[in-house]
């Protein structure tokens, strides 16, 4: 039945004449000329407007001005900007303010919560936010440190500012470039050098005394901090190694299973190498890991003046 | 010929090595290398002379590229 009253639908459809079918989209001039009758719009409009006093929007809106905390710990951080993008535009620095009883305890915390919540334009490295990788090395409050391992200070009238590591190009922001960092890394060979097969084929073994020597040295994780925090790099780092470079020197020539330590010695014996440290200490203050690049400086030293 | 700064000679530098790079790519594409190295310097000509950070910037950004576009496997890019 319900087909048979479709079919007829459709038939009477395709009958009706054509004087009927009008597009949706072509009103003739009759009706859109209908509500322009009698009075003219502005004045209908005022009419009703005039009944009652418009209401301000504070009133009829729902969102509410943020209540300002009176337990809140607002510190500012002053941030190096620079972007290259914009290469002739100057470095500057940039303020954000935190509420610190909401942010982690650590500068990382308050960088990343920066980058996520006000601007996502600011650019730093990161990753590990535990101390073990080395990416987030900058200058904080004057100090180069990890910001992961940097508490931020509780006392909020102080400002903080942070910069990239000193002395170093910076790409962008708080990024600076280590090209030059890791390729002095690279010209020390740092692997283990042998020539001879271990005597049971298998591993090359070391006494526990042996492996005690490279304690305050394996940890090392290469964050550049203390290398940028010595004025004699500042001046000569195209030449001097610099303190992290020189403490992973020493690893392999402290390495009693490493055959070529005369040749690392050797390629050391120059006076730019090694011998720009003129023992500043910087380095050994301002290591993140608490290691002491100063002391293997001195090692190395030592150790050419006795074998030569 | 007036006497140029350290700077000035140190881009010219950089430009003639960029053009010495152009010579060890194929012959068929080694017009696209000069015209895309000529277009980089064009696109700073009108920095002013006196913004040395900023023209020690490019000279290393410039550098880095050279870097990377001299090497073997890059055998053809956008004239």
């Amino acid at each position: 039945m319900a087909l048979r009253l479709a079919t007829r639908r459709l038939a009477l459809a395709q009958q009706a004449p054509k004087v009927f079918r009008r597009g949706m989209a072509t009103p003739t001039a009759s009706d859109t000329l209908a509500h322009t009758k009698g009075e003219p719009l502005s004045t209908i409009s005022e009419a009703t407007s005039a009944s009652r006093a418009p209401i301000p929007p504070s009133k009829t809106t729902t969102i509410k001005e943020p209540e300002t905390d009176p337990q809140a710990k607002i510190k500012t951080f002053h941030i190096y900007r620079w972007n290259p993008d914009e290469p002739t535009s100057k470095p500057k620095m940039q303020s954000y303010t935190l509420d610190l009883n909401k942010t982690g305890p650590m500068m990382l915390d308050a960088l990343i919560r920066i980058k996520n919540e006000v601007d996502p334009t600011l650019t730093f490295r990161r990753s590990c936010r535990e101390g073990i990788c080395g990416s987030c090395a900058m200058n904080i409050d004057g100090v180069n440190t990890l910001a992961c391992l940097c508490r931020i200070p509780t006392e909020t009238a102080k400002e903080s500012r942070i910069y990239p590591l000193p002395h170093t190009y910076v790409v962008k922001d708080l990024v600076p470039d280590l090209t030059q960092f890791y390729k002095q890394y690279k010209s020390i060979k740092p692997y283990l050098q042998r020539d001879t097969p271990p005597p049971d084929g298998r591993e090359n073994r070391q006494s526990k005394a042996d492996r005690r020597k490279l304690d305050g040295l394996y940890e090392c994780i290469l964050c550049a901090c203390c290398s940028t925090s010595c004025p004699s790099y500042w001046w000569n780092s195209e030449e001097y190694l610099g303190p992290a470079v020189l403490l992973q020197s020493y690893r392999w020539i402290a390495d009693s299973r490493d055959e070529k330590t005369a040749a690392r010695k050797d390629a050391l014996n120059n006076s730019m190498s090694l011998y720009r440290c003129h023992t500043i200490l910087n380095c050994s203050r301002t290591c993140p890991k608490g290691l002491n690049p100063a002391l293997a400086i001195a090692e190395i030293k030592k150790s050419m003046a006795f074998s030569s | 010929m007036p006497r140029l700064s350290g700077l000035q000679k140190d881009v010219l530098v950089l430009y003639r090595r960029c053009l010495r790079a152009c010579r060890a790519k194929p012959a068929d594409t080694r017009s696209n290398f000069q015209a895309f190295a000529r277009r980089e310097f064009e696109k700073n000509m009108a920095l002013n002379k006196k913004d040395f950070s900023t023209i020690e910037f490019m000279l290393r950004k410039g550098t880095r590229q050279l870097e990377i576009y001299e090497a073997p496997g890059v055998t053809n890019i956008a004239g």
